[in-house]
């Protein structure tokens, strides 16, 4: 029983570090970065991609008898496109401000990798329970990513976090961080932060061994 | 006639697919390490593109105004058809072509940038003719940015540049600067 507990626990935290879907695997990329020019967006984009992931895990998992080989690709992509359907209609109905924040991109998330990715090579071998896990982890993995690039460029470009003012009226803020080319020097310096993790770990682990 | 030209040049160079909209990061990233591949990959995108924007017209002229919440749906499978169509077609008719374009050519049904320039043509409300002319812009526009990466990244090889730095974090920041050069766009035409 603790073997179990523990894998379920392993396959949820793979998501969130050591294989975190934006920082490790670069996937799902064009959201991360079109969304994220505050945290409160990156935040919704994440969770409306929970939804979107968790759904089609657990369909896909429930179905990956049924589904003939040939045409699964198809399949998941009209499932995906299904739920994306469903969380497109329900945020434009109940939350109009960020609908339109977000715009297309909503839709987009039918393209997002990710969720693909998933399916093809989790989702289609395991079952249910495992493969909730499994979206759960990389979906959390996913939203802190967002969350956090959002949060970057929020309080840089912005002077802001989740809308609260943070500095006062004397700030000026870095406007490059909320354009375009802020989103691509966030996650490169991300990414740059997440490298030098890594080999920092890998040293002080030849250390002690 | 201004109205074309203005829709051509704000897809190309005022509002980047790639650069100002983050549409088709993937291919921005991964296939940009030679001028070459990136310049190929480019063209294809804009006969996808092109392809689409025709369907995607005539899906919203014909089916959708009957049932718009199958947009996203049909859009999706028109377009996974219509690459596995092009992939076909240019099977036959220019076998070289194919092997050039490997691995890229049925990847680019998951390319946003392509989904993305049917739902964008579509929220704007554009006819036939100004569809198409979007389309050609946007795909030039991707190519252009596909290009422009490709150069600069084939020039850092030769460079010596930190372990750590090299590899996506380096291209992230180098596609910063070149779009950071695009703002300079945003005034035209203002």
């Amino acid at each position: 029983m603790s073997t179990e507990k523990s894998r379920v626990a392993a396959e949820f935290i793979k998501g969130l570090w050591k294989e975190n879907p934006v920082f490790v695997a670069l996937l799902g990329m064009c959201p991360a970065l079109a969304v994220t020019n505050s945290a409160i967006n990156g935040l919704a984009m994440g969770l409306a991609t929970t939804f979107v992931l968790v759904c089609s895990s657990i369909l896909v998992s429930l179905l990956r008898k049924v589904i003939p080989k040939q045409v699964r690709i198809t399949t998941y992509i009209v499932i995906i496109a299904t739920f994306v359907t469903v969380i497109d209609f329900v945020l434009e109905a109940f939350l109009p401000d960020i609908h339109k924040e977000l715009g297309a991109f909503i839709a987009l998330i039918v393209v997002n990798c990710l969720i693909l990715g998933r399916q093809e090579a989790f989702a289609s071998k395991n079952n249910i329970g495992m493969s909730i896990i499994d979206a759960a982890g990389m979906s959390a993995g996913f939203t802190f990513a967002l969350v956090s690039i959002g949060i970057i460029r929020e309080v840089l470009g912005n002077g802001s976090i989740f809308a609260v003012d943070l500095f006062g009226k004397s700030f000026e803020p870095w406007i490059i961080m909320i354009l375009p080319p802020g989103g691509f020097f966030s996650l490169g310096f991300l990414l740059l932060f997440f490298n030098w993790m890594t080999e920092r770990n890998k040293q002080k682990r030849s250390k002690t061994a | 006639m201004n109205e074309l030209i203005w829709i051509f040049i704000s897809a190309l160079l005022v509002n980047n697919f790639t650069l100002s909209m983050f549409l088709g990061l993937c291919p921005f990233l991964g296939v940009s390490a030679q001028l070459q591949t990136a310049f190929r990959l480019g063209l294809a995108n804009i006969f996808v593109m092109v392809i689409t924007a025709l369907a995607s017209y005539a899906l919203n002229t014909w089916v959708l105004i009957h049932a718009p919440y199958l947009r996203l749906i049909s859009f999706i499978i028109v377009i996974a058809s219509a690459v596995q169509f092009v992939e076909m077609a240019i099977k036959k008719l220019s076998p070289e072509l194919f092997k050039a374009l490997g691995i890229f050519l049925p990847l680019i049904t998951t390319n946003c940038a392509i989904l993305g320039l049917a739902l964008f043509s579509t929220n704007k409300g554009y006819g036939f003719l100004e569809g198409l002319i979007y389309a050609i812009g946007a795909g030039l526009g991707v190519t252009l940015a596909l290009v422009l990466l490709a150069g600069v990244r084939e020039e850092t090889r030769i460079l010596q540049i930190p372990r750590l730095v090299r590899g996506a974090a380096l291209n992230l920041i180098i596609a910063g600067i070149i779009s950071l050069a695009f703002m300079g766009f945003a005034g035209l035409f203002g």
